[in-house]
C-alpha cells in the first residue's frame, strides 16, 4: 500500500518565512540595491555597477579599519580563550561555590552592550572614574581619550571583562562532562597535571572550544556598541573598527552606495572566515578518527 | 608485591554516620594474600566498588587501616600505592595512539625507552592489538578501547595489585571469555595479586581461586567456588550463586531432622538448638524427583537446554528442582533430598552441624 503523501505541514513554516523575509531578506536586498546604484535622492537610482566595490576595495580607510579589526580579534582570542580555560579549570566542580561562581560569571553576559560601554567609559575617566582616577593618583599617565594605546587597552580589557565568561562557562560545561574515572585512571598512571590537561581535559573540551572560538571571533569581528560608547572610534581613527567605520560612512556621511558595498563585503568576509574555520576544524577531527 | 591487609575497615559516604545503615561498607577484617586471584562478587550497590576504591586509594576509609605488607598506606595517595586499576567503562587517552596509551604509565615513571618498547609489544600481542599500535585511540570500538584499558592496567610489572572493576561489562560475549582466559594466563605467568569485581557469578567462578561474596556492605563468605556451592555461609550466597539459587524452607530443627509443616526430613547430621529464624537450604541440583518422599505440586517446567527446571511447591513453600535430561517427570511427583547436601540456617547465617564443630 502506498503511503499517503501529505506535505501540507510546509504551510506551518510560512509565518516564519514571511517574518524572515521582512526582517532579513528584504532589508538585505535593499542593501544590495544600494550597493549597485547611486542616488541623489527622490528615489532616482543610477546603475553604478561594481564601482562602489572597486572604490571600497582600494580604499586606504577600509584597509586600515580592517587591519585594526584583525588585530583586535586576534588579541581578544589570544587572551579570552586561554583565560577562559584557566578559569574553568579552577572553578569549584560542585557545591555552593560552584553555583556562586556560575552566577558571578554569567553576570557580565547579562549586561546590555551599551551599558557595558557606559560602565567602562565612566570607570576609565581620569576626573571621576574609579580606574582612571586611581591610575592618575598612582602617577600613571593614563587617558583613553588622548592616547591611542590607552584607548586600545581600555577597549580590550572591557571586552575581556565582558566576554571571557562565555568561554569559561562553555569550557566548564565541557569539563563537567568528563567522567571521574578518567581522573582516577590518570592518578593511577601517575600522570602530571599538565598531562591530565593535555590528554584528558583538552580533548574533551575541544568541541565546546571550537564553538567558543567561533562565537568570539564573529562577535569581536563585528564589535560596535562598546568601543563606540567608550571611545567613539578615537582618538583619531585609532579604535575605529569595521562596524564603526561603516556607521560613520552610512549614517555620518550618508554615503549609502559605498557603505552598502562595504556591508556586503563585510558580511561575506565573516561568513567566509567562519566557514573556513569550521571546515578546517571538523576535517581535522575526521582525520584523527580515521 | 605484597600482602594487602584491611584492618577494622569501614566506610560511610555521609560525614556523620548515625547507624549501621549509613555505612556503605560495614566493619571488616580481611587479608588478600600476595599473588592471589580474587573475585569480589555481589549485587549492584553492595559496596564492591567502594572496597576496591579504598584499596586503590581513590577513597579514604572513614575508619580502619589499609596495609600493604607492613606498610600502612591508609593515608597514602593513589600515586604512592603502585596499584593498577581497570574501570568498568573504557578509559583511554583519545588523542594518543594505542602504543602511547599502553606506554603512558611507564613513561610517567621514567622507565627506559627500550624496556617500554618491548613491554608495549608484549602487552599489545596479549590483547591482540599489535596491528593497531600506530592508530589513534579515539576511532576504536568500545571493545578495543576496553582492551587498551586492560593492557594499560597490566603493562607495569611491579604493581602491588591489579584491580578490575567489572572490566568486561562492555565487551562482546565471545571476547569476554577470551580476555578472561588471558587474564588468568597472565596471573599464572606474573603472579600479581588480582582483585576482580563483578556481579556475574560465571565470571567470578571461572576467574578466581577465591571468591569473596559481599552482601549489603558486608563480606558474607570467602571461599573456593566449590565451598560457595556446597556450603553457602549465608542465605544470600545460596541464592546468588547457582542458577536457580538454593531452595530455602522455613523449618523447625530437631537435632537430626527438620520439621517442614508436619513432614519430616532427615538432615544427615546432628544440630544443636537453633536460635532465631530457622531455615534449611538445598540446591535444586540435589532435589531428587521420584516416586518416594514428600509430595509436591508442580507449577511449571522450564526447558533450558541441557536440563529442565521444575518449579514446584513443597509444604506450601516454593521449590525448584533440576531434572536431568532424559528423565521423565513422574505422574505423582515426590521429592527426596540428597543426603548430606542440606544446610541449616539461623537468621540467614549457616549453622555448622555438631560433628563439624567438634572436628
Amino acid at each position: 500500500m502506498d503511503k499517503t503523501q501529505n506535505n501540507k505541514a510546509w504551510f506551518l513554516v510560512l509565518p516564519v518565512l514571511v517574518l524572515v523575509a521582512f526582517s532579513a531578506v528584504i532589508p538585505l536586498m535593499t542593501v544590495v540595491n544600494y550597493a549597485f546604484n547611486d542616488t541623489f535622492g527622490n528615489n532616482d537610482f543610477f546603475w553604478a555597477g561594481l564601482d562602489w566595490f572597486e572604490d571600497m576595495i582600494t580604499s586606504d580607510r577600509l584597509h586600515e579599519a580592517l587591519g585594526r579589526q584583525i588585530l583586535f580579534s586576534a588579541i581578544i582570542l589570544a587572551i579570552e580563550v586561554p583565560l577562559g580555560i584557566f578559569i574553568a579549570l579552577n572553578m569549584p566542580k560542585s557545591g555552593f561555590w560552584s553555583s556562586f561562581c556560575l552566577i558571578l560569571m554569567a553576570l557580565p553576559l547579562l549586561i546590555p552592550f551599551n551599558v557595558v560601554g557606559t560602565i567602562w567609559q565612566i570607570f576609565g575617566r581620569v576626573d571621576i572614574g574609579l580606574l582612571g582616577h586611581t591610575l592618575a593618583a598612582l602617577g600613571i599617565d593614563y587617558n583613553y581619550t588622548n592616547d591611542a594605546l590607552d584607548a586600545w587597552l581600555t577597549v580590550i580589557v572591557m571586552d575581556v571583562w565582558h566576554w571571557t565568561s562565555l568561554v569559561a562557562l562553555l569550557c566548564y560545561a565541557g569539563l563537567q562532562s568528563i567522567p571521574q574515572a578518567y581522573y582516577q585512571a590518570a592518578k593511577i598512571d601517575q600522570a602530571t597535571r599538565w598531562s591530565v590537561f593535555r590528554y584528558i581535559e583538552l580533548p574533551k573540551m575541544k568541541g565546546v572550544l571550537l564553538i567558543a572560538v567561533l562565537l568570539r571571533f564573529m562577535d569581536s569581528f563585528m564589535i560596535y556598541t562598546e568601543p563606540f560608547v567608550v571611545t567613539g572610534g578615537g582618538p583619531g581613527n585609532s579604535t575605529t573598527f569595521l562596524s564603526i567605520d561603516l556607521v560613520k560612512m552610512a549614517v555620518g556621511q550618508f554615503d549609502l552606495g559605498p557603505a552598502a558595498a562595504f556591508s556586503l563585503m563585510y558580511f561575506l568576509v565573516i561568513l567566509l572566515v567562519s566557514w573556513v574555520f569550521y571546515t578546517v576544524m571538523t576535517n581535522l577531527d575526521r582525520q584523527e578518527t580515521q | 608485591m605484597s600482602e594487602i591487609t584491611l584492618s577494622k575497615l569501614a566506610h560511610s559516604y555521609s560525614a556523620h554516620p548515625t547507624g549501621e545503615a549509613d555505612y556503605a561498607l560495614k566493619e571488616l577484617d580481611h587479608v588478600w594474600q600476595d599473588g592471589g586471584a580474587y573475585a569480589l562478587l555481589g549485587a549492584s550497590g553492595c559496596g564492591k566498588t567502594t572496597l576496591l576504591n579504598i584499596i586503590s586509594g581513590l577513597v579514604r576509609p572513614s575508619q580502619g587501616r589499609v596495609l600493604f605488607g607492613d606498610r600502612d598506606v591508609t593515608d597514602a595517595p593513589t600515586t604512592a600505592r603502585n596499584i593498577a586499576q581497570v574501570f568498568q567503562f573504557p578509559v583511554v587517552y583519545d588523542t594518543m595512539t594505542v602504543a602511547d596509551n599502553l606506554s603512558f604509565p611507564l613513561r610517567n615513571r621514567g622507565m627506559d625507552p627500550a624496556y617500554i618498547a618491548s613491554r608495549v609489544q608484549r602487552i599489545a600481542r596479549m590483547i591482540g592489538m599489535e596491528p593497531n599500535l600506530r592508530q589513534k585511540a579515539r576511532g576504536l570500538t568500545a571493545d578495543a578501547k576496553q582492551k587498551i584499558s586492560l593492557g594499560r592496567g597490566m603493562v607495569r610489572e611491579d604493581v602491588n595489585a591489579i584491580l578490575f572493576d567489572e572490566p568486561l561489562t562492555v565487551i562482546d560475549p565471545h571476547m569476554k571469555w577470551e580476555l578472561r582466559t588471558q587474564l588468568k594466563d597472565l596471573h599464572r605467568q606474573f603472579g600479581h595479586t588480582m582483585i576482580y569485581v563483578t556481579h556475574d557469578q560465571t565470571e567470578a567462578l571461572t576467574f578466581a581461586d577465591k571468591v569473596v561474596v559481599m552482601y549489603d556492605g558486608r563480606v558474607v563468605q570467602m571461599g573456593t567456588p566449590d565451598q560457595l556451592f556446597e556450603t553457602p555461609a549465608h542465605t544470600f550466597v545460596g541464592y546468588f550463586i547457582g542458577s536457580p539459587g538454593m531452595n530455602l524452607f522455613e523449618a523447625r530443627i530437631d537435632r537430626t531432622s527438620a520439621d517442614l509443616q508436619g513432614s519430616t526430613i532427615a538432615l544427615g547430621a546432628a544440630y544443636g538448638p537453633i536460635e532465631g529464624r530457622a531455615q534449611i537450604g538445598i540446591r535444586p541440583e540435589y532435589v531428587l524427583l521420584g516416586d518416594e518422599g514428600l509430595p509436591v505440586t508442580v507449577k511449571r517446567v522450564e526447558d533450558v537446554g541441557r536440563h529442565r527446571i521444575v518449579r514446584a511447591v513443597l509444604a506450601g513453600q516454593p521449590m525448584n528442582a533440576i531434572l536431568p535430561e532424559g528423565t521423565a517427570l513422574p505422574a505423582d511427583p515426590r521429592v527426596t533430598f540428597a543426603p548430606g547436601k542440606i544446610n541449616v540456617y539461623a537468621d540467614d547465617w549457616r549453622v555448622p552441624p555438631l560433628l563439624e564443630t567438634t572436628a
